[in-house]
């Protein structure tokens, strides 16, 4: 008889050495690959560490204004994850909230003010968590894998607000395909005077701190793991309703999304576009990933990857290096964890088969 | 009335095409039980390599090298998903991610930053004597791009390798019952492995389609979701070529809707026909694949010992 693998989880979540580690080995994946593309390796990393750190300009209005819809997804997805809920559905989600937030503050930001915005941005967690809905429905009522349906989504939200700005809430001139700048009164604050950094990125660290307490310390939170650990053992041995925890995961899910997208309207571009997200829900799942599911690690990874995404827009600009490139970083960073992961598994079972 | 349902019924085929062979291709590998999430990356490197074939001047070396691209996608998916055994999905996302990217830049690197549309050689459709002059369906089924007529022998030879020959019974043994499988001397990981590399042609081939029948140049992220829409297809298919076939002439009709409306000036949004496709991919998956049993072993990580 072989003894059967344990079921403990290889500790490649836990310390930041690692994570810093993975990131040294990602700079150095990034310049093979701008190698193997023939741009200039040198000019364009030392361009990509100016405009992710170079100056305070570049990582209060660059890196932690990217970071903070990188954390809110980021979050997202790693809660949906760690109930067993894989949510590739985040950018669209995202992009609800946006609607839905440019929305409300059009329509009462003149006449509410400021109590639109914090309307605004409840609005745009639950138009997150009701996008995050209609998939968690199909797979409750139908099977349906939400891996598909959730991209499905990300597709109709992106042209639901394509025709958005097109139609209700395109500006009076009807020229752009854009909505009309919101209210200043409701544009969130700015953190650090001088720079573009508002008070999303404290409200997504607060988000970040709140779910590593409720996942650490709650009984919430610990039947979240178990469920997503092993679901059936939380059925019959822990009687958790494992169908309510991860309904209630994905809409959470769904409804930090949904924030992100309304912070992105209220904090940074003071409108509805129909690009306002450049794959942020996408590159939420590297940023989960890469903290290994972990909400407190989540900041850091988030950070991390904020300042990729600023170091990347100024290698396209400083270098012509294309910004799509760090699409391909992310997804190194993925594969290098999971083969990571599967490889410190194998030799796990190894080890206990060669001592049983 | 006649000419604009000829028009729709050809445009429903030619749409259809891409989606067919891609979803073909999945039908293999999810009766081996490796579901490939990464099909949108096979099909977008299909599509990139289609383009750097056809710069050659020939439309049959774009075909070939699509299909290349697409076996070379299929084997990064491979080598992580059969011989490390990681998740499924999440390195299906990766691979997408990733082939998203890399062509992308690639693109922008050996043609130039202007992605400006480049002039390659493409598919004329090709009227099959006789058959194309059948009324209505004649022209739909029989005045397509070769690429069509390929698929049309790939439906067969699909359906025949998986219910004729003893590689196909491997295959879907694998799918089925992996343990099982490996106990009748078969070794699943090296079934899953070919089977996911045949996917990948055909995914490397449905990218070539589109680029090579229906676009006739590249653009960042041009499989825009068909290889998603491919998977949703293999279950509304049940898992069986002829299925699948037919279910992605059902997309095809969705996606071509947009043209005979367009051609009738109608008023509504055009984002509402754009986004179509994808809520059509919903309802289908809630309403058609509710009591499909798919293949038992579809996603498992933990797979014999070889």
């Amino acid at each position: 008889m072989r003894a059967p693998a344990p079921t403990r989880r290889p500790a490649l979540t836990g310390p930041i050495a690692i994570t810093l580690l993975l990131a040294l080995g990602i700079l150095a994946l990034l310049a093979a690959v701008l190698a193997a593309s023939g741009f200039d390796v040198g000019a364009s990393l030392s361009a990509l560490v100016r405009g992710a750190a170079g100056s305070s300009y570049a990582i209060f209005s660059a890196t932690l204004v990217r970071a903070t819809p990188l954390i809110l997804t980021g979050l997202a997805v790693a809660l949906a994850f760690q109930g067993g809920i894989l949510n590739i559905g985040a950018e669209g989600q995202l992009l609800a909230g946006a609607a839905v937030a440019a929305g409300v503050v059009l329509a009462w930001g003149a006449s509410l003010g400021a109590s639109a915005l914090v309307l605004a941005l409840v609005a745009a967690a639950a138009a997150g968590a009701a996008w995050a809905a209609i998939p968690a429905w199909l797979k409750r009522r139908f099977g349906v894998l939400e891996v598909i349906s959730t991209i499905m989504m990300n597709f109709v939200a992106l042209y639901g607000v394509g025709y958005l700005v097109r139609g209700p809430l395109q500006e009076p001139t009807r020229i752009y395909p854009q909505s009309s700048s919101i209210p200043a009164a409701t544009h969130l604050p700015m953190l650090v005077p001088g720079t573009r950094l508002h008070l999303g990125f404290a409200i997504a660290v607060a988000a970040a701190l709140l779910a590593w307490h409720v996942v650490r310390n709650t009984s919430a939170g610990f039947r979240l793991r178990v469920v997503g650990a092993n679901p059936s053992a939380a059925a019959s041995a822990g009687q958790v309703d494992v169908a309510a925890v991860s309904l209630r995961a994905f809409l959470l899910s769904g409804a930090l999304a949904g924030l992100a997208g309304g912070i992105e309207v209220a904090g940074v571009t003071y409108a509805l576009y129909e690009n306002i997200s450049p794959g942020y829900g996408y590159t939420a799942i590297a940023v989960a990933l890469l903290a290994g599911l972990h909400p407190g690690l989540v900041l850091v990874s988030g950070v991390f990857l904020g300042a990729l995404e600023a170091g990347a827009a100024s290698m396209q600009r400083e270098a012509g290096v294309p910004l799509v490139l760090v699409s391909v970083v992310e997804a190194m960073i993925i594969l290098a964890i999971v083969g990571a992961r599967a490889v410190l598994a194998r030799r796990a079972q190894r080890t206990v088969e060669a001592g049983a | 009335m006649s000419d604009a349902l000829t028009t729709f019924l050809e445009a429903t085929v030619r749409t259809a095409t891409p989606l067919a062979l891609a979803a073909l291709g999945e039908t293999i590998s999810e009766r081996a039980g490796v579901i490939n999430v990464g099909l949108e990356g096979v099909i977008i490197a299909g599509c990139f390599g289609a383009v750097v074939g056809a710069r050659s001047g020939s439309v049959t070396a774009g075909l070939l090298a699509g299909i290349a691209a697409g076996v070379l996608a299929a084997l990064v998916f491979a080598l992580f998903v059969v011989w490390l055994r990681t998740d499924q999905i999440i390195t299906g996302t990766a691979l997408t991610l990733g082939a998203l990217g890399l062509t992308g830049t690639l693109y922008r690197a050996v043609f130039g930053t202007t992605g400006a549309a480049l002039s390659i050689p493409t598919m004329r459709p090709v009227a099959i004597p006789v058959l194309s002059h059948i009324p209505v369906m004649g022209p739909a089924l029989f005045r397509q791009p070769a690429v069509t007529y390929l698929l049309y022998g790939a439906i067969l030879a699909v359906w025949w390798f998986l219910y004729r020959t003893h590689a196909g019974l491997a295959v879907r043994a694998v799918g089925e019952h992996p343990e099982a499988a490996e106990a009748a001397g078969i070794r699943p990981a090296r079934v899953q492995a070919g089977a996911v590399l045949a996917a990948g042609a055909l995914g490397g081939m449905a990218g070539a389609s589109l680029v090579l029948a229906q676009v006739g140049t590249f653009a960042e992220g041009m499989s825009a979701g068909r290889g998603f829409i491919a998977i949703a297809i293999v279950a509304l298919g049940r898992w069986r070529p002829v299925g699948v076939a037919l279910a992605a002439l059902l997309f095809g009709a969705a996606t071509a809707l947009q043209y005979l409306f367009q051609s009738t000036g109608s008023q509504l949004p055009y984002q509402l026909f754009l986004a179509l496709p994808y809520a059509l991919t919903l309802v289908v998956l809630a309403a058609g694949t509710a009591r499909v049993r798919a293949p038992a072993a579809l996603g498992r990580r933990d797979l014999g010992t070889t």
